[in-house]
């Protein structure tokens, strides 16, 4: 087997804040293949952006900010190296877009700009090729009248539209991982589909490794080989995406898909919800980080912090939980309250 | 849109003609008789007949206000009451390239010193040289023109003798390095007053605009950090710097004012300042009037260049 | 224009050039924030060596500069120690402040506030305290012109060309700098915010003139307002309070109608008037109170500026007219080339302006910060 595309190991971001440091990350392993797609599911708060930008070496070591752990990118050690060799990966090897489109493209700037400039960085094409190729790129990520579009204003163009230049910006340079941080979370549902479905088919396409970072996990559904479902900066379990939704094997993990509204839920029941909030990540509670709201926390969850480990199952399966689940979920719901 | 452009055209001659009513009308708070005030008590009783004869003092307010206002309008400011009674606008002609210059060179001067403090404070915010840059510019504003001035004068004029103290070469007269030699020290003490609000608004802004997705994702892109901070950070930043210096151009005028007349320089300033001195009311009512309509249509111009600047409202403003 | 219509919430009320070398040795405060982990123990002694290490630090930086000011010693030595006194003395204070009043202590703040309150306290009683003379020339002929600052002798900072005491001469200046200001700001504030208030609540035609009149006061640079009216009007305490209380006026008005309106259509002014209350009920009891705030910390930052602007005036030889001591004619005294054998005519009412203006500016700066609610733009 060829080593990985990325790898990253025992990864720690800490935030010094004034009130005390914030552990955003804190001890992440993971594994991508080329070509591999991988989802990130966990709640807001729950590190996962700041775990994607700091894969990307967006967070790296500073005044306000340690880390720990390292992140090999397709061979070279992101936090190792000097700012201007990490920046030669930005958009080559690695790429990222951003949640949300209103916010993510500079108001000043015209679409093609935004394409043509890092084209003629990182490719040294010239003006007009550098033009050309954005146009071209626009077409690939289906936007009409790419040619035009390109002498807009993002102010002038709808959010859907705005999200495929942040995505086309992304692929200019042909990235060989892709990194999606909530794609899709600021726009519309009708919307979302679309755009979910371009990445997924555009990753194909162009063999690039995925990584989609969302609070959804029906967002990943179906869409990636893998799935890690992140709580309070750690990874709680990480499994092939099949089996997660099939047998989840963190409590977390299940309440989360039981969270999903689904078709076949009755009209007007209750959406199950997870009771509580995530805890303090200032001062993390010792034991499993989950056990303030799992239903079957047992005193030795609340001292004890349960390892990433295998426990029995497939291979390329991992929990963190001291008693993971063993049966396969039920798709149904209990009536709440009726 | 059209309408939109009309009314406020119509609001500014509005204010420039209550302005002009007000610059005229300042002689009516003149405690007793204008022509005695002006010359002084103890003159020959002709010298006043002569002097109000001059002024139109005996015919009625306010149509002396209208002949005084279309005389104006036609480049008529009247003659100075002072020897040797010059013709204002003559004055006004000579004196107003000098204090363009220094104001102009000192707002270009404020902002190359700025821009970059502001950038390089932005950039590393909160780090020292960020809270030591805070600290100086807040202590700056504390420092009025005319004091700054004094010291620069101390300690450039008399600690190295590079810079003059008080002559002027025009430009104009072939002797541009001379111009500008003299130049430098009254428009640096200019700058000095608007340099620290400039920076520290800038940096403000550049805060702000630095943490806004866009940046990160140029610099997601591989973007040097330069580039994004010139070509990304500064520009949407820059709206509040004309909104700025359309804020602090009458600070700028007023310490052009002072710094004129701390180093003797035959501008506006000057002008204005020894008129008032001397009561040469013809002078000062001239020199105030072509100070707020200049002042007036900067202003203007300003507003309009919001919509040039930024995109978003090229359609909505105008 | 008035600064303070520009300054950024973001800008840190700043001026903290003395944190700088106090950092890293806080007490770790995440300690105290977390939940029952936190015992006395660890808490407290980091404090306590902060207290005693703020206060030493305090005392020698005092020490320092009193010897710095005081011991016969060369200018340069004399600048390094007070200098050195400064920061040191600086650095400890605000050890000791955050140690002792929490981490939102600033010290700047409070040695603004302290040097405000001693200022007004001394110009207030200054008829009383037993400074040399001040104005009367024909008293000081035998006395000494420009005599050098000696803390020790009878005229700790100097004496002017006339022989007059140059701190006296100061703090008579801060009499007539203070009352100005003061006075204009009030009448300035008293007006400008009734005018406001008026036009934001009646809207319409009354705004309208409103708006007409401020935009053509504002159409007049601000000191050449004030030069156009020292033209006309005599050089005295009451008409330059008046000039300047013009020049106020305009950005008072701004703010008091914009709070208004932003006000005038909140649902407990929609209630009042739907209770039947008067007009002027309203205005009285329901907007003014909302607008006060924002109205005087907008007072606070405009004292400073009139302030320079009544110094600026003197300076240019416009207003309160010598031997009457302001801080601005004193300072022009200097012009030509008395400064430079006598730097004393400039530095000492440059100090006391420069200090005063930042107080104010510091001050004001912080009461906008609190006060000045920011859904109001102007």
């Amino acid at each position: 087997m060829t080593a990985p595309l990325l790898e990253v190991d025992d990864l720690h971001t800490t935030f010094r804040t004034p009130r005390g440091a914030m552990r955003a990350v804190d001890g992440v392993s993971l594994s991508l293949a080329a070509g591999e797609t991988l989802g990130i599911v966990g709640e807001s708060g729950s590190g996962k952006s700041v775990l994607g930008r700091t894969i990307m070496g967006l967070i790296t070591n500073g005044p306000a900010t340690q880390v720990t752990g390292s992140v090999r990118l397709a061979g070279v050690d992101v936090h190792g190296v000097k700012q201007a060799r990490r920046r030669e990966l930005w958009g080559t090897t690695v790429a990222m877009v951003f949640q949300d489109p209103m916010t993510s493209l500079n108001p000043v700037k015209r679409v093609g700009l935004h394409l043509t400039e890092s084209l003629r960085l990182h490719r040294g094409l010239s003006k007009g090729a550098a033009r050309e190729r954005a146009v071209e790129l626009l077409r690939q990520v289906g936007i009409p009248e790419p040619a035009r579009r390109a002498g807009q204003y993002p102010h002038e163009l709808s959010g859907g539209m705005r999200q495929r230049v942040v995505i086309a910006m992304a692929l200019a340079c042909d990235p060989q991982l892709l990194i999606a941080d909530e794609p899709t979370t600021a726009l519309d549902v009708t919307v979302q589909k679309q755009i979910l479905d371009l990445l997924q088919s555009l990753a194909e396409r162009l063999d690039m490794a995925t990584i989609l970072v969302s609070h959804d996990l029906g967002t990943v559904a179906g869409r990636t080989d893998r799935v890690a479902v992140m709580y309070a900066g750690r990874v709680a379990e990480s499994a092939a995406t099949d089996a997660v939704f099939g047998t989840p094997r963190h409590p977390y993990s299940q309440a989360l898909i039981e969270s999903i509204p689904s078709i076949e839920s009755r009209p007007h029941s209750l959406l199950a919800t997870i009771e509580g909030s995530p805890p303090n990540m200032l001062a993390p509670p010792a034991g499993c980080r989950f056990a303030a709201r799992c239903r079957y926390a047992v005193d030795r969850c609340r001292v004890e912090a349960p390892a990433l480990e295998p426990r029995g199952a497939a291979a390329g399966s991992v929990v963190a939980c001291h008693f993971p689940l063993t049966a396969p979920l039920q798709h149904q719901r209990q009536e709440v309250g009726a | 849109m059209t309408r939109k452009l009309a009314l406020r055209v119509g609001e500014l001659v509005l204010v420039l003609l209550i302005v002009s009513l007000g610059v005229f009308s300042l002689m009516a708070l003149l405690p007793g008789d204008p022509a005695v005030a002006i010359l002084g008590a103890g003159q020959p009783p002709e010298a006043y007949t002569e002097l109000r004869q001059q002024l139109g003092l005996d015919e009625p307010t306010f149509s002396r206000y209208l002949d005084w206002l279309a005389s104006a309008v036609q480049g008529d400011l009247g003659r100075s009451v002072v020897p040797p009674q010059s013709e204002v606008v003559d004055r006004i002609v000579s004196a107003l390239p000098v204090s363009l210059q220094i104001a102009v060179m000192g707002l270009v001067m404020a902002m190359v010193i700025a821009v970059p403090v502001a950038m390089w404070s932005a950039y590393h915010e909160g780090g020292k040289v960020d809270r030591l840059i805070g600290a100086g510019t807040f202590a700056l504003l504390s420092v009025p023109s005319f004091l700054a001035g004094l010291l620069l004068i101390m300690l450039v004029v008399n600690g190295t003798g590079w810079f003059p103290r008080s002559e002027w070469v025009r430009l104009g007269e072939g002797d541009l390095l001379g111009n500008l030699h003299h130049a430098f020290l009254p428009a640096l003490t200019v700058a000095l007053a608007e340099l620290a609000m400039f920076a520290r608004v800038l940096r403000g802004d550049l805060i702000t605009t630095l943490r806004e997705d866009f940046i990160l994702a140029a610099r997601a892109k591989g973007m040097p950090p330069l580039r994004v901070l010139f070509s990304d950070a500064l520009r949407p930043s820059s709206f509040s710097l004309v909104t700025l210096m359309g804020l602090s151009l009458g600070r700028l005028i007023g310490s052009t004012v002072i710094v004129e007349y701390l180093f003797s320089l035959p501008g506006m300033g000057s002008l204005v300042v020894n008129a008032a001195n001397q009561g040469d009311f013809p002078m000062v009512q001239g020199a105030v009037l072509v100070i707020a309509v200049l002042y007036v249509l900067i202003n203007a111009g300003i507003d309009l260049s919001y919509g040039y600047l930024d995109p978003r409202t090229r359609r909505a403003h105008v | 224009m008035p600064m303070s219509e520009l300054t950024q919430p973001e800008a840190p009320s700043s001026a903290g050039a003395e944190d700088t070398p106090v950092r890293g040795a806080e007490p770790p405060e995440s300690a105290a924030l977390a939940p029952a982990a936190a015992t006395d123990a660890p808490v407290a002694r980091p404090r306590r060596t902060t207290v005693l290490l703020g206060a030493g630090l305090a005392v020698v930086g005092l020490a320092l500069l009193v010897v710095g000011l005081l011991a016969p010693l060369v200018t340069v030595a004399k600048l390094a120690l007070v200098l050195v006194g400064l920061l040191l003395a600086g650095a400890g204070g605000s050890r000791l402040g955050r140690a002792v009043a929490g981490p939102g202590f600033d010290l700047t703040y409070w040695l603004a506030m302290a040097w405000l309150v001693l200022l007004v306290g001394v110009a207030l009683l200054a008829p009383v305290l037993p400074f040399a003379e001040h104005e009367d020339v024909a008293s000081t002929l035998l006395e000494e012109p420009f005599t050098r600052p000696d803390l020790t002798s009878e005229h700790p900072l100097g004496t002017n060309g006339f022989g007059l005491d140059l701190l006296a001469r100061s703090v008579y200046g801060a009499r007539s700098s203070l009352l100005i200001a003061l006075s204009a700001v009030v009448i300035g504030t008293v007006i400008g915010g009734a005018i406001g208030l008026l036009a934001g609540y009646f809207q319409k035609s009354v705004d309208r003139v409103v708006g007409v009149l401020t935009n053509s006061l504002l159409a007049v640079p601000p000191l050449i307002l004030l030069i156009a009216l020292a033209t006309v009007l005599e050089p005295k305490l009451r008409n330059i309070a008046f000039s300047l209380a013009l020049l106020t006026i305009p950005s008072m008005v701004r703010l008091a109608r914009a709070t208004t309106m932003a006000y005038a259509n909140r649902e407990f002014v929609v209630a009042a008037r739907a209770l039947g209350a008067t007009r002027g009920r309203i205005m009285l009891r329901e907007l003014l109170p909302n607008v006060l705030l924002p109205i005087v910390s907008l007072a606070i930052v405009m004292i400073s500026i009139l302030i320079v602007a009544e110094a600026s005036l003197s300076f240019l030889g416009l207003g309160i007219q010598p031997p009457a001591p302001t801080w601005g004619n004193m300072i022009a005294e200097g012009e030509g080339d008395v400064f430079q054998e006598h730097p004393q005519i400039v530095l000492v009412p440059g100090a006391f302006l420069f200090l005063t203006v930042f107080a104010f500016n510091l001050v004001g700066e912080k009461a906008r910060a609190r006060w000045d609610s920011r859904s109001v733009k102007l």
